[in-house]
């Protein structure tokens, strides 16, 4: 068993963008829960991350949009917005193509995933690394689900999209860290953005860290746009890792903060084997 | 009606920067290149966000037009707003404004 680390966190450009406008207490004990996971990731010393995030049309876009898609080249580049916008600086991220190609060929067997050899990150995985490897130690693995341009994957396939992120991982010889990004409710970049489903966030949580198939796989889209705003079909990452890892999911921080849109959440969850 | 034309504009401008420079220097000719109707042409060239968002662009592509405008976070949220007065809600897409026009959740 090679997958040394399983979490979730939140990914809102709001986040470091919008640091400024944020309570400042607030914003740091976020800020701290994040980078704290960034010590409990390395502690687990894998030797690549793979990132499942949610873009937001940094490199796919409806003209040829890939439900799953993972990135295999030895360098990407990240931010993609601008730097003063996302108070991140832009910079080359290390990958790890031939890593990446014997992952992708595991994940094949179960899913028609697309690969990609160019890639910029967006906020989806920049505003993450920024706290998890602000040194950008890790050898990056970016993946991403379709969250953005509808028709959408359904969860199922969010969830088989995860279990193939598990065998592979399981098949190689190196220590794998996965996290997915993403937000539960939220209505960003509309005029309602800060508009947070606490309740609904709550509830998805306890579905996730119990990491309850039938509960987690039961919403329709219908139902999250109803009750988690279009920012709530990004809840496919956070399936897909509670496929990936298996075991019992434990939140470390969750507070709505309306400046970045989200309620902003880190999580962690134990590996287990998985038998059915 | 070309929402499509619009957020492959929209695509193109945010990850290229030879785009974002052609936009400032030979706008006309770059518009050429898209199959936006007389509407939506006007609104990029006017830089409307409001109308942009009526349209139904895909906010996470118009959020980034609205800062290469150089539009503060709360300027381009408030020009949302102003765009539903104005023109009324949201046509097409995900990103429609669920909340009142005073209910500022955010602050902003
Ligand atoms: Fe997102």
């Amino acid at each position: 068993m090679s997958l040394v680390f399983a979490g979730i966190c939140s990914h809102a450009p709001g986040i470091t963008g919008r640091a400024e406008l944020a309570d400042p207490a607030l914003k740091e004990s976020f800020h701290a829960a994040f980078r704290h996971m960034g010590d409990q990731l390395h502690a687990a010393r894998p030797d690549a991350l793979i990132v499942v995030g949610a873009e937001h049309f940094g490199n796919f876009f409806m003209n040829n949009m890939p439900a799953f898609a993972i990135g295999m080249s030895d360098q990407y580049e990240g931010p993609i917005e601008d730097p003063a916008w996302l108070k991140i600086e832009r910079r080359s991220i290390a990958g790890n193509a031939a890593l990446s190609k014997r992952l992708i060929v595991e994940v094949m067997n179960s899913v028609d995933v697309a690969y990609a050899e160019e890639w910029k990150f967006d906020h989806a995985i920049s505003v993450p690394l920024h706290f998890l490897t602000p040194k950008y130690d890790i050898p990056v693995i970016p993946a991403n689900i379709n969250c953005q341009g509808p028709p959408l994957a359904p969860l199922h396939r969010a969830w088989a999209f995860g279990e193939a992120l598990r065998r592979a991982a399981d098949l190689v010889p190196e220590r794998i860290a996965i996290v997915a990004t993403g937000g539960i409710s939220h209505w960003p970049a509309t005029p309602d953005s800060g508009k947070i489903n606490e309740a609904w966030d709550r509830e998805f949580l306890q579905r996730w860290g119990r990491n309850d198939k039938a509960a987690l796989l039961s919403y329709t889209d219908v139902e999250t746009y109803r009750d988690g705003g279009q920012g709530g079909f990004e809840i496919r990452t956070f399936i897909a890792l509670a496929a990936a890892a298996g075991g019992q999911g434990s939140v470390q921080y969750f507070k709505p903060i309306p400046i970045f849109a989200v309620s902003c959440t880190i999580g962690t969850m134990s590996i287990q084997c998985r038998t059915s | 009606m070309s929402l499509y034309g619009l957020q492959k504009f929209l695509y193109e401008l945010n990850r290229n920067p030879r785009t974002q420079t052609r936009y400032q220097e030979e706008r006309a000719a770059l518009l050429q290149e898209y199959p936006l109707d007389e509407q939506e042409r006007a609104a990029i060239d006017s830089g409307d966000i409001g109308l942009i968002y009526v349209l139904g662009a895909n906010g996470q592509l118009l959020m980034h037009f609205a800062a290469f405008l150089g539009m503060p976070w709360p300027s381009y949220i408030q020009a949302m707003r102003e765009g539903v007065v104005r023109y009324g809600p949201v046509r097409a897409g995900v990103y429609t404004m669920t909340l009142g026009l005073d209910e500022k959740v955010a602050g902003v």
